[in-house]
């Protein structure tokens, strides 16, 4: 027989492993959940949702609140911060369990046969969804495929092969969180570390290296890793100070300290939009059934404008604070005689892409602090932030917050 | 039920676990429908592909290279090996989780997403690599010079110690 490759750290074992799993079990169901949250928040129901066409592997449909509107903000924060600073977490457990992949035979019953596609299933998923996601934040789309297709479809595989580990190795875990003492193992020097002698897991190491690093040194790495990530990643959602801190990160960069001078998603230029469409040329059509009224932006200007602090919320996790000033959505529909609101459709000067329409529920519609925003921080939107007027909701995905309008539409509700 | 234990190899909660699991995998694969998983014009830019091409990539290449690594810095640093080992696990993170602005791939989707260009990550990844084996220089190199100073500290002091036990026995022999 031919040898196998011999693992021979002395700080493998249940123990360890276990460890990590129980980060893990708490971290990442968080970040699955508010993944779905996601989708969720795109609208569904109105066709928004990417990928659209699911079957039944979806949550269930509900309206996406208002309120807070930092809701998204923390949602998707956290899907994506959470989901960065987990990364060396998932690589440490992987580490641990390394021996499991080359176990001889490689196949002993059915049972392990299943569990092992069973595990492909998890290792594949999660580090599937980590390179797709880590990719889409920084817009390298090497992979050809579409981001959303691939991260939703790879979060159901991904589930898939988490619920049924956890299912078969929880009673595992916890079974050696409670036999092994935590802070006895913690307290043991390197040059005292070995292999526990009662590990019949299969991890911990039979010909053991003498130790180079503590458990404690160890995971002490581990989490100093995650935090490591979490200080290069967490400015990008909280802004401030920490942005700058994001060193690696699109969306760590200073733009200036101008009113306007904040993250942009698209330019004016990559979207195909002039500065003659939108110069004095420009009309917002707003519509209703048959009623429709033309505005100038001037005519804009004249109406009552609230002025409101609202974050711009990305899916790729980062957002921006800062203050609009516009007219609220729902005195436009007053001026088209419409108090009910079913439905609202804002249009983008947009020529193509997948955002240059989209729908919102009455409730948002209506919400007194939905706004056709004309100014930030009280100068003229830039071009590349939506001039002449973009939208601006409490808790929409950022995506939605459609600039260079030039028309909305509400459809009233059928009483 | 023994009988089930031997020819399938578990519990029957066993099987119908991983029978849900593999119910979900497949529902996934029906539901996206297998053209969708494989693309005939660019056949490395599929999604089947990368799915399990991240588990291969990640088993077989990139554990086995960060283990050659690590025992080669075993081997030839012996107790200083963290002192390397951390600032390089730490660049190997960075540099695996920003690559692509560190080398500046997809350059055009990036400008046209921020209207700015990658130019400064690869600087900064450089700085940030530096900065983290500069630490950890300064760190354990300061920690082995207090080590040592006390160690020698300890050698004048168990010395003195020495000379002053032996001195009495010295003293006490000449009163007798």
């Amino acid at each position: 027989m031919q040898r196998l490759p011999t693992f021979r750290s002395p700080i493998r074992g249940v123990w360890f492993t276990s460890v990590l799993a129980s980060v893990l079990l708490v971290a990442l169901p968080i970040v699955t959940i508010t993944g779905f949250i996601s989708w969720a928040a795109y609208g569904p129901q109105f066709g928004q949702a990417m990928p659209g066409d699911v079957g039944w592997l979806r949550i269930p449909s509900f309206d996406w609140p208002t309120e807070p509107a930092w809701l998204f903000r923390l949602t998707q924060g956290l899907h994506v911060g959470l989901g960065l600073v987990m990364v060396p977490i998932v690589l440490a457990k992987l580490w641990s369990v390394i021996p499991k992949l080359i176990e001889m035979p490689p196949v002993r019953s059915v049972a392990h046969l299943l569990e092992r596609i069973s595990l492909l299933a998890l290792v594949g998923g999660i580090l599937f969804e980590i390179i797709t996601g880590v990719l889409n934040i920084q817009y390298d789309y090497i992979f050809g495929f579409s981001f959303y297709t691939a991260h939703y479809w790879g979060a159901w595989v991904f589930v898939a092969g988490f619920v049924a580990h956890v299912a078969l190795k929880l009673p595992t875990m916890v079974t050696a969180l409670r036999t092994r003492p935590f802070l006895e193992l913690m307290r043991i020097r390197v040059a005292d570390t070995v292999p526990d002698a009662d590990d019949e897991s299969g991890l911990a190491a039979t010909d053991p290296a003498p130790a180079t690093i503590s458990r404690r040194g160890a995971l002490t790495l581990v989490g100093g890793s995650a935090l490591f990530v979490a200080v290069l990643s967490v400015g990008q959602t909280t802004g401030g100070p920490l942005r700058s801190a994001a060193i690696l990160l699109p969306r760590g960069r200073s733009y200036g300290d101008g009113p306007n001078d904040f993250q942009i998603n698209r330019t004016a230029q990559s979207a195909g939009v002039t500065d003659a469409q939108t110069g004095d040329e420009w009309r917002l059509t707003v519509t209703a059934g048959g009623t429709e009224v033309v505005l100038t932006r001037a005519q804009l200007e004249q109406m009552d404008l609230h002025t409101v602090e609202l974050p711009i919320s990305c899916v790729e996790g980062w957002s921006t604070v800062q203050t609009w000033t516009g007219v609220p959505l729902r005195d436009l529909a007053a001026l088209v005689g419409v108090d009910a609101v079913d439905t609202g459709e804002v249009r983008s000067l947009e020529p193509v892409g997948s955002f240059n329409r989209v729908t919102f529920g009455g409730h948002q519609m209506m919400h007194p602090d939905s706004l056709l925003a004309l100014k930030v921080n009280g100068a003229d939107l830039s071009l590349d932030h939506g001039y002449p007027a973009r939208i601006m909701m409490p808790a929409i995905p950022g995506v939605h917050a459609t600039k260079w309008i030039e028309s909305v539409e509400f459809f009233e509700e059928r009483a | 039920m023994t009988t089930f234990r031997a020819r399938y190899g578990a519990g029957p909660m066993h099987l119908a676990v991983t029978a849900c699991c593999l119910a979900l995998a497949g529902a996934v694969v029906l539901t996206i429908g297998f053209p969708a998983l494989w693309n005939t014009d660019t056949w490395w830019q599929s999604i089947g592909l990368w799915f399990v091409g991240a588990a291969v990539v990640h088993d077989a290449i990139l554990f086995p290279l960060y283990a050659v690594l690590d025992r080669t810095l075993v081997a030839r640093l012996g107790r200083f090996v963290n002192a390397v080992r951390i600032p390089a696990l730490g660049a190997g993170l960075s540099l695996l989780l920003f690559a692509p602005g560190i080398f500046a791939h997809g350059s055009e989707t990036y400008e046209a997403a921020t209207g700015q260009t990658q130019e400064p990550y690869a600087m900064r990844w450089l700085l940030l690599v530096a900065g983290m084996f500069a630490a950890s220089a300064a760190f354990y190199g300061g920690r082995e010079i207090l080590r040592q100073r006390r160690r020698r500290n300890l050698d004048v002091h168990r010395a003195r110690l020495h000379a002053t036990t032996a001195g009495r026995r010295d003293s006490a022999g000449r009163r007798r």
